[in-house]
């Protein structure tokens, strides 16, 4: 196996990772802020990809229809937080997840009502299609490298957010002390709204970005909310920092683990297979990476509380 | 949606007037996300239904959701409660498998509009079971065959890890001369192919196979094209049926894929259908489609010469075929699976539309590797 290929894969790890991060960034700021289950996150990713393919097959622009899964998935979030969710914050987490899968199906079968059940077309923008030759002779393709570039843009912003700002300041205490703050005179259930609409944004914005390279179509966000899921218990329940560790951790080992484990069984076994118990052990890789990091921090890599 | 259900209670209603003499249960993907292909088989269904003119067959429909259990428990309900005679739509293979051998032991007859799974084409073949579309290799074997006539020597193939996918690279092997590549199984739902593509780009291959049906194929075609990767691909028509193409957009044109049917078969049947489908549904017909209706005028031509009721004259009946396809010529082989010509077809562009194009024949009057297993 040549360095070539070794280093497009660790791309395209790091790829993955940090769309994971998108979508686990959310779902780590409303589960610890709030301490909310959020099963139908994955929804909030489907609704930005919808947008985006409805809004660019409209217009002809990627960016609008972009800008159109931020604004779709935030009003999503903040209508099913004022609606559904601000009833659950008291309630025992079965019940949120209960609710919250309510809200899949509800999601699912809106999306089949007023897109049908065929999957929508989306396509990368001409200017960053096609691959690029990197310094080595690595064929990339341009839009994976842009993907790459945008979720750290958003893993910056979101720490200047959440270090630097007023509001990051409230977020930040709202996951310590949340009676604390709301004697403070914080208006704590307009923070949760907003904090539930900043999740679904970067939710939508993942759905738009990823739905490009792969199929619109419902229920494609639920196979990504349970890898999201891993990344934040990896990283630590509420940390957006752990979710940015944990999701590249994922992102690196689903990859790697299969593209070399297949090859590792070559060694002693013959290729077929190789092939199919390289990729059933794989599939099982993240999973066995989040029980390592389990026993060895049971909090996860950057979780406070114990 | 509604229409059918419309039709289905007209259908009921009609029933309490004037006795509805056969009743068809018809179990289905009709949500979540492979719901596209049950449409299809449903509405080609109750089309070749609808223009037949007979009042006297009722059509339960049932949505299982893509779910096995819940499959079952809609036979089960169909069987015992409604009563039905003839039971069909089921899509997937691991559905097929959940309700079909306990369905056609309680004398009711099954014809599949899809799924073929091998082992109801061998060894597990049954006197009441019949399969209107394909046993499950059948289009990947003419893919290993269009890959020979095409001059390929070295291919790279790939499929999920589940039956249905190893039966697809075992397919095309089976007929494929030359070297492989590579091989590999992905995870089931696999949504990003950057690894794959960079093996592909990585290995001296000259073609590239692929079995990936619905979303999946969608997400590996885009990223293909993105790759810049230039190597032939070929794959059975699932990943490039009339519900997909449009989303899968420019990334397609020119593929070679594996169909028994396609819009531009020439034969009269054929035409009307097409017409018909999209003058009633406003889209053009997927195979799934045909493969509805081809069921329904099967049923219908064994409802001509017997009753359900009289279950070997209708069993000899269905075994007759004899009913115009959408395919031309249809014959059923001794393990009541279709003996059919396998075409290659191309995606073209018709106008803004994505579509296919029939470019030769990639195997002729083809059977299935179980037959010789069947004891009937």
């Amino acid at each position: 196996m040549s360095s070539i290929l070794i280093i497009e894969q660790i791309l395209n790890g790091l790829q993955f990772g940090v769309m994971l991060f998108l979508m686990a960034a959310g779902l780590t700021l409303i589960f610890g802020v709030m301490g909310l289950i959020n099963l139908a996150h994955g929804s909030l990713y489907m609704v930005g990809a919808f947008a985006t393919a409805a809004v660019a097959g409209a217009t002809g622009s990627f960016l609008l229809g972009l800008i159109a899964a931020m604004v779709a998935a935030a009003l999503a979030g903040a209508i099913i937080e004022m609606v559904v969710i601000r009833r659950l914050y008291k309630a025992p987490h079965l019940d949120q997840v209960l609710a919250t899968f309510a809200l899949i199906l509800i999601f699912s079968e809106g999306t089949r009502w007023l897109f049908g059940s065929f999957p929508l077309f989306l396509d990368i923008p001409d200017v960053i299609s096609g691959p690029v030759t990197l310094p080595g002779g690595i064929a990339y393709p341009i839009y994976r490298l842009t993907l790459i570039a945008v979720g750290l843009a958003v893993a910056i912003g979101l720490w200047l957010l959440i270090e630097r700002t007023r509001i990051g300041i409230q977020i930040r205490a709202g996951e310590n002390d949340r009676e604390m703050i709301a004697a403070l005179g914080v208006d704590i259930s307009k923070l949760y709204t907003l904090v539930f609409a900043l999740g679904a944004a970067l939710a939508g914005l993942a759905g738009g970005l990823v739905g490009a390279i792969q199929s619109v179509q419902i229920g494609m966000g639920e196979p990504v909310l349970i890898l999201a899921f891993v990344v934040i218990v990896i990283g630590g329940i509420g940390s957006v920092r752990g979710a940015f560790v944990g999701a590249l951790l994922v992102g690196l080992t689903d990859t790697l683990g299969g593209v070399f484990l297949p090859e590792f069984f070559k060694l002693f076994m013959e290729t077929g297979a190789a092939q199919k118990t390289g990729s059933a052990i794989s599939s099982m890789s993240v999973y066995v990476l989040m029980g390592i990091v389990l026993i060895w921090r049971p909090t996860g890599l950057f979780g406070a509380r114990s | 949606m509604n229409r059918f259900m419309v039709a289905v209670t007209a259908a009921t209603l009609a029933a309490t007037t004037v006795a509805a003499d056969v009743k068809v249960g018809m179990i289905t993907t009709l949500s979540g996300g492979g719901a596209g292909l049950g449409i299809d088989v449903r509405d080609g269904f109750m089309l070749a239904i609808a223009q037949s003119g007979r009042d006297d067959i009722e059509v339960v429909i049932e949505d299982d959701q893509r779910k096995p259990d819940i499959a079952v428990q809609l036979s089960d309900k169909m069987i015992q409660s409604e009563r039905v005679d003839v039971m069909t739509g089921i899509i997937w293979s691991n559905l097929a498998m959940a309700v079909v051998p306990a369905a056609v032991n309680q004398n009711v007859f099954y014809l599949s509009p899809n799924a073929g799974p091998s082992p109801l084409a061998g060894k597990g073949c049954h006197q009441n079971y019949f399969n209107v579309a394909w046993q499950n290799d059948n289009l990947h074997e003419a893919a290993g065959a269009h890959a020979n006539s095409a001059g390929y020597t070295n291919s790279f193939i790939l499929a999920p890890n589940y039956p249905a996918g190893t039966d697809a690279l075992t397919g095309y092997k089976r007929f494929f001369e030359g070297e492989l590549a590579g091989e590999i199984y992905t995870q089931l739902g696999q949504t990003d192919y950057a690894a794959e593509i960079a093996q592909i780009r990585a290995s001296d291959a000259d073609s590239v196979f692929f079995f990936l049906p619905g979303g999946m194929g969608i997400s590996f075609l885009k990223q293909y094209a993105d790759s810049g990767i230039d190597l032939p691909v070929v794959g059975p028509a699932f990943s490039f049926d009339q519900g997909i193409l449009q989303a899968v957009g420019d990334a397609a044109l020119g593929v070679v894929n594996t169909s028994q049917w396609n819009k531009d078969i020439d034969n009269p049947t054929n035409a009307a259908f097409v017409e018909t489908f999209e003058a009633e549904y406003g889209r053009l017909p997927s195979l799934y489609a045909s493969q509805g209706f081809d069921t329904a005028n099967l049923l219908l031509s064994a409802l001509d010469k017997a009753e359900p009721s009289d279950a070997d004259a209708f069993r000899d009946a269905l075994r007759a075929a004899e009913f115009d396809s959408t395919r031309g010529d249809f014959a059923f082989g001794p393990n009541h699976h279709p003996v059919q010509t396998i075409y290659a077809r191309e995606v073209i562009k018709e106008g803004d539309i994505f579509t296919n194009k029939i470019i030769g024949t990639a195997l002729e009057a083809h059977s299935d590797a179980y037959a010789a297993d069947c004891k009937m």
